[in-house]
């Protein structure tokens, strides 16, 4: 599902296999338990984490079919450890980035903008929202976030309220990306070059938890009460 | 006061006549009339509101105001549920703003999805401060969601600047730039069949709608949904 290797001072997260990454409570809780690690124990100073992809896709949301086979009564389930894991990545004590190698769609979109910086590949993948195209209402804590992450009004307006396929060079116009790059191998390049710079001005990396907890202060209010979820 | 016209599955509501239309207790009732036959419509899936002549809106009717023992407030609060109703509305909305924009005028504008606007004449602005009016709160809390680049909010409410077409493009207050009245109208015309032909979910375009502005539509006390009402509403479409 997911495989956490080091890089020097790097980590690099996996979302492993060639399907969808699609978000059910393994895959959940598989991230929630790589992330718990790095929580958890101390580490280096000037350290950073990469999330990335292999595949055709970077995440294409929840999973559907997990969801129709499920009971009613679990479905909230992946919704809370969705929160939990968005909780774990604001709490995380370093820097993070996002090498979106190809198309992240609705809830993939969260586990994106969940991280500190986003680079992304050019030559394939949108950043789709498409439940409004799919006829999904969003929960108040997913509201909340893409309105601390997304404050400009067009934007938030086309990637929500139109469901707009946005190439990695949009995305960069419109402030949702840091970076672009080609393929695979550049954008996860391009990330690690990214991670080694930011994590080369970050010591404390509590102290940046802290702070990115107190930025998105009204996220961390909705995703950390209750804790979530941990299966 | 104003036209309802359909085509296709959008719905033209234009401002009838060449004066300016204010908002006064008569063009409000017509106004919210017109988008209850819009909400009520099955086969509507978009707005397009107009104007004729050289105004789009030139704010609250100041004179009735005057004329009247109820006074400004009066209108003032007449207004709020107009402009949540189009906060609410279960439909893409794109204003065709085909002349000047002023104050509640402005409001009427901005309050729906899209704003297209032409470019060769015409201006947006917040007169308040030139005319000695406070802002209503709700007015405050529609810019601030709508104008969400800072200076851009500080040159409209604490500069009362006039801002173009072009402008307001470039500032991020309006979609696209037209060169006449009839052509704002028929691109915002395109752009909201365009929208009608992504059919989407009514209800859920509302509610998404409110999930994009949630402080606004706490601010024109429009209920939003619970979590629970979300959940159920997702299995029901499993």
């Amino acid at each position: 599902m997911c495989t956490l290797e080091k890089r020097g001072n790097i980590y690099l997260l996996t979302l492993t296999g060639s399907g969808e990454h699609r978000f059910n409570p393994s895959l959940l809780s598989s991230l929630r338990a790589a992330l718990s690690s790095l929580l958890c124990s101390s580490h280096a100073p000037n350290s950073a984490l990469i999330t990335c992809a292999e595949g055709k896709f970077f995440s294409n949301g929840f999973d559907q079919s997990w969801v129709r086979s499920a009971p009613p009564s679990q479905h909230r389930i992946i919704s809370d450890l969705l929160r939990g894991l968005i909780s774990d990545y604001l709490s995380l004590p370093m820097p993070t980035v996002c090498a979106v190698t190809d198309h992240a769609a609705a809830a993939g979109c969260a586990l994106v903008l969940a991280h500190d910086y986003v680079v992304m590949r050019e030559d394939r993948g949108f950043f789709y929202m498409s439940e409004l195209d799919v006829g999904l209402k969003f929960v108040k804590y997913f509201e909340v976030f893409f309105n601390e992450k997304i404050p400009d009004n067009q934007t938030r307006r086309d990637v929500l309220l139109r469901s707009a396929r946005v190439t990695a060079r949009e995305a960069m116009a419109r402030g949702i990306v840091d970076r672009a790059a080609q393929g695979i191998e550049g954008t996860i390049e391009e990330a690690l070059r990214l991670a080694e710079e930011v994590a080369a001005t970050v010591s404390d990396g509590s102290k940046l938890a802290e702070k990115r907890k107190l930025m998105f202060s009204e996220t961390w209010r909705h995703v950390s009460a209750a804790g979530g979820s941990k299966l | 006061m104003c036209t309802l016209e359909k085509r296709g599955r959008v719905l033209i509501l234009t401002l009838t006549g060449s004066g300016e239309h204010r908002l006064g207790p008569g063009l409000i009732s017509s106004l919210r009339s017109a988008l209850a036959t819009a909400r009520s419509d099955p086969t509507v899936a978009a707005l397009v509101t107009a104007g004729e002549g050289r105004f789009f809106s030139n704010g609250l009717d100041l004179a009735w105001a005057k004329n009247s023992s109820e006074g400004i407030s009066t209108l003032v609060r007449l207004v709020k549920p107009l402009i949540a109703d189009l906060i609410s509305l279960p439909m893409p909305t794109v204003a065709a703003v085909t002349g000047h924009a002023a104050a509640a005028g402005m409001m009427l504008a901005v309050a729906h999805d899209y704003v297209y606007m032409r470019g060769d004449r015409g201006v947006l602005y917040m007169s308040e401060l030139d005319i000695g009016l406070p802002f209503p709160d709700y007015f405050m809390d529609l810019m601030q969601a709508k104008i969400t680049d800072p200076r851009t909010l500080r040159d409209v409410t604490l500069r009362a600047k006039k801002i173009t077409g072009t402008e307001a493009k470039e500032r991020g207050i309006v979609d696209k730039v037209c060169q006449s009245a009839s052509e704002t109208v028929a691109e915002a015309i395109k752009m909201a069949e365009e929208l009608a032909g992504r059919n989407w979910d009514k209800g859920v375009y509302a509610s998404i709608r409110l999930s994009v502005y949630p402080k606004l539509c706490k601010s024109l006390e429009i209920p939003q949904e619970s979590d629970e009402a979300v959940r159920k509403h997702f299995a029901s479409r499993l």
